[in-house]
């Protein structure tokens, strides 16, 4: 909301806040202040601003309050004029093109001087020919032979509004020789206004904070008004159908008012507040609006009784019909469906209740009578509506959040009060009311005790009273209790044990938060309990950092055709359930992701010609919706990728080698040992994503628990993918972590020398290397501290489908120096057993 | 006594022959061809101690004495010789081996965390040692837990705050913040008092644009007991904010409104990109908003399992990716998901 300081004013006494400090109070309390665009008044002096700070000042020697006396034709323009201008010092004839002095040209000296803002030489200014605001400097320059150095305002040279068809005429009242800023310079401070405060969406009540929070005096706008005219019993009739859609419903009316302008300070105010000036009358209800918080409505009260056939008018507030519309102001036709709450005549639906009202019972030129509607809605149901139709607008916004019956009443009365202030006319005696469903403002009785105990203060019942009652909350104290009853503006406040953390909000904020003392807890420190798969994850991030591997986040959502490619062509199973998205943001991210492969592959193909070594993984969710149940299984996957160089390229030349699948095998080692889980077993495996032959499950004990090998070439094929294979791995994430040891068994660092020797054996092609290791430890025994493939050899003299494999051995014993002959009998016993169980030979 | 003479003069003559070789000797290698020709078996001086058999047996303890002194002179000779050489290619090999020092090292290769990792990190270490254990609650959740245990019953107008993703099955989204982990960490622990942080991501319906995502990190607190106060909260919430902006940090509570805490407020730090004189990234305010945070709202409480009679906490939540774009001044917030690996690596 826009808030001008000079509006601000009328209510609260802020003369000696400087505008810094009034932003800073205002946001504190709640009404946060992003910007404040000058108009006119200075920037505050100082280098330090908390506030970022727009717009345009206005110095007291260039822009000055003058009267043009006389307007006089240009010799050789019939475009341009010029003025005989009084600037309360000197006499100047000032040239002009505005079209809205055309009509006083040649008329010789006018009766009644016309007032205007005037700009001398050197006045920096916005360029009224310019689009957007774009800053000039008067200078002095001939224009079509006469001397031209300064200049009569637009809206738009002062930075008022985008208006620039004419210069600004001023009220009458507006002192010659004033300057400017003095006479209207102000200050826009545009605030956030939060969700529970919509009380604060109005003037009134962001002067109520004000004065709360400073405990300067809140006046009220006068609304006594004289009501002379006829009375307005029997000249409507006013029907309410739900009054828990519609509480209350107040008609006003004002015959004979002149449709003209209003006075141009209320026109610039209505600008500097982001509302369009209309008229007086369409004025009087924005103005109001924004003045005290309720939206209000003009009917054309002639058109309301021509509708009804010259009788009496009806009023009807109802639920729409199936398949009725209306035209709203907007000049949409909209479909209403019976949900939606509106305002009706005899005829037919007159407005959307609470949002916009219809194009045929506007107020026109030609209009003389004005109905007034103050009205108020049940929320939720203008919130359906506004949702529904998608129609935005000042009255929806705020009725949306809910304003208090006992405003419709105030709004009525102060709205005729202002059109009949700016456009004449009589108000009729008497107010149309209903109130079938009144408010019930809550009584709630809260405890010193309980404040103090609730936020850490000490303050006094007496200091508590003085803070709500600032906030209009009448206050009755009885000992440590306080009972308050909420104030008939406030629909926000509880019954009960709400109420009361209501009200401790309104303590604390208004007294200030930053006068609360901040202490530590005090609680005792509850039971300490660890969650040993998070501990686990932890540890299993940082091992895979010490592996050299960098760590992705990654988004969640994605497209099933897009994790389809993880698959061969002919293999693109994309008839999975998906947990769809109802309002996507896009296509390509309309489903939660089932597969963290995908994810993995995707960032493999954005990343793989930005640099050619990649060595990645991800720890994050996939979502597997389950029939018969409401919410997807969320299961913690890792992946792991690892394309491209085995080490990054140096200056020195080395050809550096591309990774394989034991570079693989190698980091999920690593990560098995580094979790210090045992019993890990690879077993050849085949999976649609991968090479048949470059593959394999990882089995913990029986259990499966994921897949890694070289990406299938027919699924590479699917990606833009740098040359090199691309290997990946995936395991689910709880049988790992739960397999992973905190506590795990150190063995004794031998105090005996081991004994190193190689062994090769000659096998047949089949046999693979963890069976000869596997009997190679069975007949090592104890005293086989370590077995290590160091070499595999395959070769001619080793005849057809055979190879050697050729193994470091550690003999040790804990307790004892080795012998040879002890050594040698262990490694023939190994030797036969090879030979037994694989029939292999030793190499010589 | 001629014998003798001609003896003594032979080894003298051997003497300075050899040293006279010796000094020609300018390589270390050639010293082992000097050593055979001078000390070796053959050697002139090695001749001497062989022919001693023939000499006369008077003279032989004097010869012998005389050779030994000649082979213990070339001998220390050598030795001096080697030392000098030594040290005169040690010399050169310094004065020659110079490597350009500017030249890259060899590339090791390391693992990173990812940026948003690292600071959750942080932060989870700064609240662990305060007693604060870390949980984690689904990222897809139903209406109820999002909003409406929340205090925000359907079509309430603080729902607006939150554009949410839903899904197509009933009444299931996505979270839109962490705050539902309250509510599960609450109906687990409930009456034991808690001291729990929730990291997790959150999903919001917005364009993606270099200033807004639609996926981002955030970090719940929640302390409930008995008698937990507003001062607890301010003081807590300063204790980790200094911890992980500095001790300097200047910090201020201003009011808020968040519908599940009442009352609400929002923590903001002096701006660390300006010092507080005002930039872009402060929008020119000096201050940048942290975390929002409040007294748990007894509606929530109670959704919670415990009555709000008896207890009261505070929750705060704060984002990760913001906070972490604006102190590393990160130009686009979509970097974080993006995964490009030139932006990772500089972490
Ligand atoms: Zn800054």
């Amino acid at each position: 909301m826009n808030v001008p300081l000079t509006w601000i004013k009328d209510y609260v006494d802020i003369e000696d806040l400087g505008l810094e400090e009034l932003a800073k109070v205002m946001t504190m309390v709640g009404l946060e202040v992003d910007e404040i665009h000058l108009v006119g008044m200075p920037k505050p002096a100082g280098e330090k601003h908390e506030f970022k700070y727009t717009g345009l000042s206005w110095p007291k020697d260039k822009f000055i309050v003058a009267q043009v006396d006389e307007v006089m034709p240009h010799p050789n323009a019939d475009r341009l004029v010029l003025c005989r201008l009084n600037d309360g010092d000197e006499e100047i004839i000032v040239l002009t093109g505005a079209p809205n002095l055309y009509d006083y040209r040649g008329k010789g000296p006018l009766e009644k001087p016309l007032k205007v803002a005037y700009a001398r030489e050197g006045a920096v200014l916005y360029d009224g020919h310019e689009p957007g605001r774009k800053l000039t400097t008067l200078k002095r320059m001939k224009i079509r032979g006469v001397d031209s150095f300064s200049m009569i305002c637009s809206e738009k040279e002062l930075g008022i509004s985008d208006e620039h068809e004419g210069v600004i005429l001023l009220d009458d009242d507006a002192p010659t020789g004033t300057p400017l800023v003095d006479y209207m310079g102000d200050a826009v401070l545009s605030v956030d206004t939060l969700p529970n405060m919509v009380r604060d969406a109005c003037m009134l009540g962001v002067a109520r904070e004000i004065s709360a929070a400073t405990g300067k005096p809140l006046s009220y706008p006068d609304d006594q008004i004289q009501m002379t005219g006829k009375s307005l019993a029997g000249r409507i009739d006013l029907k309410i159908q739900d009054p828990e859609l519609n509480p209350r419903f107040v008609l006003g009316m004002i015959e004979g008012i002149a449709i003209q302008p209003s006075p141009y300070w209320i026109r610039r105010r209505l600008n500097l507040a982001g509302m369009r000036p209309i008229n007086c009358v369409v004025d009087a209800t924005n103005y109001v609006m924004l003045e005290l918080g309720q939206p209000l409505h003009a009917f054309d009260y002639d058109s309301l009784v021509a509708r009804a056939g010259g009788e009496t008018p009806t009023i009807i507030t109802r639920t729409a019909k199936q398949g009725e519309t209306l035209v709203t102001l907007d000049d949409i036709e909209r479909t209403l469906d019976p949900e939606m709450e509106l305002v009706t005549d005899t005829a037919g639906p007159l407005s959307i209740a609470g949002v916009m009202g219809g194009e045929e019972s506007e107020v026109g030129g030609s209009s003389e009578n004005i109905l007034l509607e103050g009205a108020s809605w049940n929320f939720i149901n203008v919130r359906k509506t506004v949702s529904k139709l998608k129609l935005n607008s000042e009255a929806g916004y705020r009725f949306s959040r809910g304003i208090h019956p006992a405003m419709s009443e105030k709004g009525v009365r102060l709205c005729l009060k202002r059109m009949q202030e700016w456009g004449g006319g009589v108000i009729a005696e008497g107010l149309v009311d209903k109130y079938p469903n009144p408010q019930v403002d809550p009584v709630v009785a809260l405890s010193a005790s309980w404040v103090n105990d609730s936020l850490g203060t000490a303050l006094k019942p007496g200091e508590i009273a003085e803070i709500l009652s600032r906030l209009e909350f009448e206050c009755d104290i009885d000992g440590d209790v306080i009972t308050t009853k909420t104030p008939s503006h406030r629909v926000d406040i509880h019954d009960g044990i709400i109420g009361r953390a209501d009200l401790l909000e309104e303590v604390s904020r208004i007294y200030g938060y930053d006068r609360i003392p901040a202490r530590r807890l005090n609680q005792p420190l509850p039971p300490q309990k660890v969650d040993q798969l998070m501990l686990m994850e932890d540890k299993l991030r940082e091992l895979l950092v010490d592996l050299g591997l960098q760590e992705l986040v990654a988004y969640r959502m994605t497209a099933p055709e897009r994790e389809a490619r993880r698959f061969p062509p002919d293999d693109m199973a994309t008839e999975v359930a998906y947990l769809e998205i109802q309002n996507p943001i896009t296509v390509e991210r309309r489903v939660m992701r089932r597969s963290i492969l995908a994810t993995l592959l995707e960032i493999i193909e954005y990343n793989c010609s930005l640099s050619n070594r990649l060595v990645l993984f991800e720890i994050g969710p996939v979502f597997h919706p389950i029939t018969g149940k409401q919410l997807p299984e969320e299961k913690m996957m890792l992946s792991i990728g690892l394309t491209g160089l085995r080490e990054m390229p140096s200056w020195q030349g080395d050809q550096p080698t591309t990774m394989d699948f034991y570079d693989m095998k190698g980091v999920i080692e690593g990560m098995m040992s580094g979790l210090h889980i045992d019993e890990v077993q690879y077993r050849a495996a085949t999976h649609p994503s991968f090479h048949p032959g470059k593959s394999a499950e990882v089995l913990i004990g029986d259990d499966i628990v994921g897949v890694m090998g070289e990406l299938h070439p027919l699924v590479k094929a699917n990606y833009e993918m740098a040359e090199p294979p691309v290997y990946a791995a995936e395991f689910e994430l709880e049988p790992l972590l739960k397999a992973g040891r905190i506590l795990f068994d150190v063995e004794a660092v031998p105090t005996y020398p081991p004994v190193l020797e190689d062994l090769a054996v000659v096998v047949d092609e089949d046999i693979t290397a963890d069976r000869v290791e596997e009997v190679i430890k069975k007949g090592g025994g104890e005293t086989l501290a370590k077995v290590q493939l160091f070499d595999i050899y395959r070769g001619k003299q080793l005849g057809e489908s055979k190879k050697s494999l050729a193994f470091n051995l550690t003999y040790i014993a804990p307790d004892r120096t080795l012998t040879d002959k002890e050594v040698l009998k262990v490694r023939n016993k190994i030797i036969r057993l090879l030979n037994e169980e694989l029939d292999a030979e030793l190499r010589s | 006594m001629a014998e003798k003479e001609q003896a003594i003069e032979k080894l003298e003559q051997i003497k300075s022959t050899a040293l006279a070789a010796l000094v020609e000797v300018s390589r270390e290698e050639d010293l082992e061809a000097w050593r055979v020709a001078h000390l070796g078996r053959s050697s002139a001086v090695m001749g001497v101690f062989s022919s001693m058999g023939k000499m006369d047996k008077d003279l032989r303890p004097l010869m012998g004495k005389a050779a030994n002194e000649v082979r213990q002179a070339l001998e220390s000779a050598l030795e001096e010789k080697q030392g000098v050489l030594a040290e005169q290619a040690l010399k050169k090999a310094l004065a020659t081996e110079q490597l350009d020092v500017t030249l890259p090292g060899r590339p090791v290769t390391r693992g990173r965390l990812h940026p948003l990792t690292q600071v959750l990190g942080r932060i989870t270490r700064i609240f662990g040692d305060m007693g604060f254990q870390v949980y984690r609650s689904p990222e897809v959740e139903t209406d109820d837990y999002n909003f409406t245990y929340l205090n925000m019953p359907p079509y309430h107008p603080a729902r607006d705050m939150w554009d949410t993703f839903y899904t197509k099955t009933d009444g299931v989204l996505l979270r839109t913040h962490t705050s539902p982990g309250q509510i599960h960490v609450m109906r687990e622990h409930a009456p034991e008092p808690i001291r729990a942080i929730l990291p997790g991501a959150t999903m919001r319906y917005e364009q993606l644009s270099a200033r807004s995502e639609i996926e981002f990190a955030q970090v719940e607190v929640l302390v409930v007991g008995e008698k937990v106060t507003f001062a607890e909260m301010k003081g807590t919430l300063e204790d980790f904010a200094k911890r992980l902006f500095g001790e300097d940090a200047r910090l201020r509570l201003r009011a808020s409104h968040f519908p599940f805490t009442e009352p609400s407020a929002e923590m903001d730090v002096g701006c660390f990109v300006c010092g507080g004189t005002g930039c872009p990234v402060c929008k020119e305010t000096g201050w940048l908003e942290i975390l929002g945070c409040g007294m748990v709202h007894p509606v929530v409480l109670e959704y919670g399992g415990y009555d709000p009679e008896v207890y009261s906490g505070f929750a705060a939540g704060m984002g990760i990716d913001r906070s972490t774009l604006m102190r590393y001044r990160i130009d686009d917030i979509r970097h974080f998901r993006n995964n490009d690996i030139r932006f990772l690596k500089q972490f």
